[in-house]
């Protein structure tokens, strides 16, 4: 008897289902429980995958949470690509959608910063410009520049407090997350990706920046977000961060 | 393009390592016996940061291996043209001294595993497998490994020995052989062979490089040892005697030591490649 990739396959996700038949071991009989060390493997490796790509999400799920919830999402989302580094992609949307786990509003958009510091440590490399060539810029051409920034740069906004919630989790000694709104920039100076408070505004500037406008016109972008806003600290954070690549 | 089998020469007959980042430092002060590094490769398609700089540094000191994990080299479906393309680029770009990849198949429908899967060794798998890895030499423009598997099964459908079906496929594409040699102490005691046999069958003019790797223990539903592939272990003693064996069988070849789970600190990983060196001095004595 023959045994299709196919069948083999959905027998492989599917402890339920039998094991195919025409499988065998050494002497001839059924492969039996043989064929649950795929099954394993394959469970083990890609929830262990997870549990290294968003370890603040596994310490607040707790070990046997996070397998549970990691069992659900392998199976309705196996790899796309032989790539593990994207492995995961689809984890944040998935939380959110999660019903058993509705009353953590917060889960999907820390699953979130987690991927988008794994997709900065592995975005391009980039040199930053020279640290005094913004400031030689004459005062009346400033709202005309344009600015392009690092390729592993991410933004993430959200209506939970999802930096301080990673911080809390990930270092010793830091303040317990109050409820509150925040936005957060990954950086990526040289190898090693870090998320950043954003002032209120600060992620409509750096959108506006992205999309290719000009720094006159990001601020009047974070303006409409935040009537007060000002953007000399975000421009010093991305310069100490290397993050501006060029500017136009 | 490959129409005479010759084992690739690039690689030192020496010990080398799967490569961790965490070993950066202590490869580049204290390698020991160490003389090449093996990477998967799909842990090094992103399109910057750390992984790539390490390997730009460490490639100016050490041999490298390229070892695909996603090929699919085994999928009854087509190869994944993008996958391949990802792999010429890093082949290109890194210059290895060797590429090897498996047999076996990791995806299906679109969906990847992330684990070696087994197929049977029919006529028509064989056809199908020789296509494909015609396809991946005239895509990389350089001749590959395959390596044997570790099985935990049998197919029903099987007509060819594992040993025979390799020589076949090396014979009609071309391509070398990686001897994983705990592969095949797992698949013997799994299936109840003799190991030493599989070596004895296995085209040893062909192998241009020998994996070695821990294994766990398990049984199966009759109680007989089933043993798994971790890599998260020192080599069995049992599989140093049969790579012990192998070597005075084929003489040396470049040895790699397989640590890719619960990775230890360097001087245990170092400790192994020096007992390969050793058995490889052995050898020469």
């Amino acid at each position: 008897m023959s045994v299709d990739q196919g069948s083999f396959r959905a027998a492989l996700l599917d402890p339920e289902r039998p094991v195919p038949g025409g499988l065998r071991d050494g002497a001839g009989r059924p492969a039996g429980r043989r064929f649950a060390v795929y099954r394993n493997n394959v469970a083990v490796s890609l929830t262990d995958a997870l549990e290294t790509g968003f370890p603040v999400v596994a310490r607040l799920l707790g070990p046997t949470n996070f397998r549970s919830v990691a069992g659900a999402y392998l199976r309705q989302y196996p790899p796309r690509s032989p790539m593990m580094m994207t492995y995961g992609a689809d984890f944040p949307g998935f939380l959110q959608g999660f019903e058993p786990l509705a009353h953590l509003g917060y889960l999907s958009d820390v699953a979130a910063l987690e991927y988008a510091l794994r997709e900065s440590y592995h975005a391009a490399d980039a040199g930053p410009i020279a640290p005094d060539a913004l400031a030689a810029i004459p005062s009346d051409a400033l709202a005309e520049t344009r600015l392009t920034l690092a390729p592993a740069l991410r933004l993430l906004r959200s209506r939970w407090p999802v930096h301080d919630i990673w911080a809390y989790n990930t270092y010793k000694d830091r303040p317990k997350p109050r409820t509150v709104a925040q936005d957060v920039l990954v950086t990526r100076p040289d190898y090693d990706p870090a998320p950043h408070l954003l002032p209120p505004g600060g992620a409509a500037f750096i959108d506006a920046l992205q999309s290719g406008r000009p720094l006159g016109a990001a601020v009047e972008a974070a303006t409409q977000a935040q009537a007060d806003f000002d953007p000399a600290p975000v421009l010093t954070l991305l310069l100490t961060e290397r993050a501006i690549v060029s500017l136009s | 393009m490959f129409d005479r089998v010759q084992i690739p020469e690039r690689l030192p007959h020496c010990p080398g390592v799967g490569y961790k980042s965490q070993h950066f430092n202590d490869l580049t002060e204290d390698p020991g016996t160490v003389g090449w590094l093996e990477i998967h490769a799909e842990n090094y398609m992103g399109a910057g940061g750390r992984p790539l700089a390490q390997l730009r540094h460490l490639s100016e000191r050490f041999p490298f291996s390229v070892h695909g994990v996603g090929l699919s080299i085994g999928a009854e479906g087509p190869l994944d043209p993008d996958h391949l393309a990802r792999v010429k680029r890093l082949c290109d770009w890194l210059d290895p001294a060797v590429f090897s990849e498996h047999l076996a198949w990791s995806t299906h429908g679109g969906a990847f595993f992330n684990d070696l899967l087994p197929l049977p060794y029919t006529n028509a798998t064989l056809t199908r497998i020789a296509s494909h890895i015609d396809q991946v030499q005239d895509v990389l423009g350089r001749q590959m490994m395959l390596e044997n598997p570790s099985s935990y099964l049998a197919f029903d459908e099987s007509t060819w020995q594992e040993p025979d079906f390799l020589r076949e496929l090396a014979r009609r594409t071309g391509c070398a052989l990686l001897l994983d040699v705990n592969n095949v102490f797992v698949s013997a005691t799994n299936l109840g062979y003799d190991p030493r046999a599989y070596i004895d069958a296995y085209p040893l003019d062909l192998v241009g490089e020998i994996h070695l790797g821990g294994h766990d223990e398990d049984h199966d539903d009759h109680g007989a040892p089933l043993l798994i592939d971790s890599h998260g272990r020192e080599v069995a003693d049992p599989v140093w005697t049969l790579f012990d064996y192998t070597l005075s069988r084929c003489g040396p070849r470049p040895v790699l030591i397989e640590w890719d789970n619960d990775v230890p600190d360097w001087p245990i990983l170092r400790a192994e490649a020096d007992r390969a060196a050793t058995a490889l001095g052995a050898l020469a004595a």
